[in-house]
């Protein structure tokens, strides 16, 4: 490995770098593609530099000649979706429900838009396309407890409910009675079943059996259940014992829709009512 | 000792190897004799296909742009056709197609689409014509390269330039043509108006055309397209290309005044004019390489020669290595690749077809609501939703009746078609279906459920479509 002071091979552009008599290392230049690329990329990031923001400095950064900040475009791309809102938005501002309904254009707006707002706020417990689960009622149903028009589901959405059924067991049923109230309401007779009239049930829940809006008393005869999915029979005799929301007793079903009007803006809460009436239930 | 003999013997060979194999790596600038003759004129011609880029955004169709890509509004435009994202799928048809063409001419006639229609081939080709004409033939072109930056070198490579950057701006003027409405584009560009996409595609296909076909030319061909090189495992020694007649050209010799030819020399006169032409610099007399590009000037070249010398034409000529070698040539029908390349193209061919020829002015899918599947009403009746998407491709809005086609459900009730669904032209319409069965008549879990949409348009025409779904009900 000797650097020879004089070259065997002159002409053929060798580093001069020649060891073991004639292996020797060539200085041919990268291929002109090669370098053209090469120089193009410096050139490239020169401009890149130029233009967008790229070297940090103590305090601060270096700007780009356009000013571009990620947050800025983020904010940008989220103004133009406002923007597009915007006009139904400012319509639905100055609009009932029930007239947002009327307005295939506008009903049509909530449905595709309304999607976010129930799914961060009403889907954890009345499920994806409001399919119910149980103790959480179904709202793509005909069946509701606290009535199913447009105003009575802003009413629910805004102020939450919480009925109440005092427990029936212990004192007022034995366990044979609840036993045969239980049966009549799971075969969707109860109305003629004498205990429901002589035991008040009929006092809540209606000369039909079929609940009253006001009170939020459930529809006794349509063979919709809330509480349960597998035993329904258990579970009807469970309620009429312990009863609802009934604070004597540990044992009472516990629901409670809560209220929205501090979690959600009025226009969003309108925008749900819409939205939960189309899902195929309103009245 | 005589070890070291073999060894130093053995590297020697190798340096002269290394020697002989020539790779154009870009540092010696090719600079290609043009002379007339058959392949020049088929390239010319060939080269004016090219001419559609620049003319064709003009064109107009029932009074719009015949062939609008409309990528903001998702729609293609071509003639009479409209295409929207739901026929993407034919898109794949069409780039099989294709695909495949390339690879059956690529089999049986070589690097035809290099050599004759390739973008990088046509744009430098003109580019190349333009120097010609400025700066002369390819002495006076290696002349100028080394002469000082005068006057006289100036103003020729000026002019150059301004011609080679016209061409590139009207490149990317008319690439951006095809996406946009053509004369609102001029008016845009005119006053200024053009959005910031415009502006900046244009000046990268701008600097793009500049750069390639002005100063990377064949590198490109060389070093940067992957076609170039899947196009040349394609060929094998069936494909008829561009080749030198070995054995009747070697050995080469030139042709010396008053001196007999020797008894074994080939008819090849070592003239170095297929070389001098080739705008690939390739030697075509050493066979078949990854530099050239199948364009046939080096046979014009070689053919002006033998006439010259009076010998007959073709010792460069469009053969296949079998034909060269007097090997027997397999016919086209016996060649198996032929056989997939055809079943393939007229698979794709035929998808084309059953797209374009099933394309509806009016189409309906239906979307059946995953969560609930069904919902129990008070009444005891099953409901399903249903979202049914109507997609309209004439050029205005119409309205359509929703109905169900005749099914085996008793007592089935449907919601939220009463009144006539206006389909919005051009996309899609959705419209939320009720459809309600009592529970007692379900037989089944699951019924198969058609639904239809009717409409008419002004003139009276009327358009239908149908869908299959299921209505679903609880276990049984």
């Amino acid at each position: 490995m000797s650097e020879h002071e004089h070259n065997p091979f002159p002409d053929e552009g060798n580093t001069g770098h020649i060891w073991d008599d004639n292996l020797r290392e060539l200085a041919n230049p990268a291929p002109n593609w090669w370098m053209m690329a090469f120089y193009a990329s410096i050139a490239f990031v020169i401009g890149y530099g130029l233009i967008y923001p790229m070297i940090p400095l103590s305090d601060s950064y270096t700007k780009g000649l356009t000013g571009w900040t990620a947050i800025g475009e983020y904010k940008a791309s989220t103004a133009e979706v406002e923007a597009v809102r915007k006009p139904f938005e400012d319509k639905i501002a100055k609009m009932s429900a029930k007239e947002i309904l009327a307005d295939p254009e506008l009903s049509a707006y909530v449905e595709a838009s309304g999607k976010v707002i129930f799914g961060d706020n009403c889907a954890a417990c009345h499920g994806a396309g409001g399919s119910g689960n149980p103790g959480f009622p179904v709202l793509a149903d005909d069946d509701w407890l606290y009535g199913g028009t447009i105003e009575q589901i802003q009413t629910t959405i805004t102020n939450g409910r919480q009925g109440m059924m005092p427990k029936m067991g212990g004192q007022q049923l034995t366990d044979a009675e609840i036993d045969k109230l239980a049966n009549a309401i799971y075969n969707g007779t109860v109305t003629k079943e004498p205990l429901y009239t002589s035991k008040g049930c009929m006092g809540c829940h209606g000369p039909d059996g079929k609940g009253m809006a006001a009170l939020g008393s459930a529809n006794l005869t349509d063979g919709i259940w809330r509480f349960s999915e597998s035993d329904q029979l258990a579970s009807i005799k469970h309620t009429i014992k312990h009863g609802v929301n009934d604070a004597s007793d540990p044992e009472t079903r516990k629901p409670k829709m809560p209220a929205f009007k501090d979690k959600l803006s009025e226009q969003d809460i309108k925008k749900m009512a819409v939205y939960v009436y189309k899902f195929g239930g309103g009245k | 000792m005589a070890e070291k003999n073999i060894q130093e013997q053995t590297i020697e060979e190798l340096y002269a190897e290394a020697n002989e194999h020539k790779i154009n790596v870009g540092d010696v600038k090719i600079h290609a004799k043009r002379m007339k003759g058959k392949f020049r004129s088929i390239k010319w011609l060939t080269n004016s296909i090219w001419l559609i880029l620049f003319f064709g955004p003009y064109l107009r169709w029932n009074g719009h742009q015949a062939v609008l890509l409309d990528i903001p509004n998702r729609q293609f435009h071509i003639f009479n056709i409209t295409l929207l994202p739901q026929d993407l799928w034919m898109l794949s048809f069409v780039l099989l197609f294709f695909a495949i063409l390339l690879a059956v001419v690529t089999a049986l006639a070589g690097r035809v689409w290099c050599g004759f229609f390739c973008f990088q081939t046509v744009w430098t080709d003109v580019f190349t014509w333009i120097e010609d004409k400025i700066e002369g033939g390819p002495a006076k072109r290696r002349k100028l390269d080394k002469a000082p930056w005068d006057v006289k070198k100036i103003t020729m490579r000026a002019k150059k330039y301004l011609l080679w950057l016209l061409i590139s701006v009207f490149t990317g003027i008319s690439f951006v043509a095809w996406f946009t409405d053509s004369f609102q584009l001029w008016k845009d560009l005119f006053t200024l108006q053009a959005s910031s996409t415009v502006w900046i595609t244009i000046l990268m296909f701008t600097v793009g055309t500049f750069y390639l076909a002005g100063f990377l030319r064949e590198q490109t061909c060389f070093w940067l397209c992957p076609y170039a090189r899947i196009q040349a495992v394609m060929i094998d020694d069936t494909s008829i290309v561009p080749s030198y007649d070995v054995p009747r050209g070697e050995k080469r010799g030139r042709l010396v005044k008053g001196k007999p030819v020797s008894e074994d020399q080939g008819d090849c006169v070592d003239c170095n004019q297929c070389v001098a032409v080739c705008p690939t610099g390739v030697d075509i007399r050493g066979g078949q390489q990854e530099g050239c590009i199948m364009c046939g000037l080096c046979l014009d070249a070689c053919d002006a020669v033998m006439d010259k010398i009076g010998k007959p034409k073709g010792l460069i000529k469009y053969a296949s290595w079998d034909g060269i070698r007097g090997k027997e040539e397999k016919p086209l029908f016996k060649r198996p690749r032929v056989w997939l390349y055809t079943t393939i193209m007229t698979i794709a061919l035929a998808g084309i077809i059953y797209g374009l020829s099933g394309m509806e002015s009016i189409e309906l899918k239906v979307i059946h609501a995953r969560q609930p599947l069904f919902v129990l009403q008070s009444d005891g009746t099953i409901q399903n939703r249903y979202t049914l998407k109507v997609l309209n491709k004439l050029p205005a809005d119409m309205d359509v009746k929703v109905s169900v086609k005749e099914h085996d459900l008793k007592g089935l009730i449907i919601s939220g078609a009463d009144k006539p669904v206006k389909a919005h032209h051009g996309t899609v319409t959705p419209v939320t279906i009720f459809v309600r069965v009592p529970k007692k008549n379900l037989t089944e879990q699951s019924v198969p459920l058609t639904f239809v949409v009717d409409g008419k348009d002004e003139s009276g025409q009327v358009y239908h479509s149908e869908r299959e779904s299921v209505f679903i009900g609880p276990k049984r």
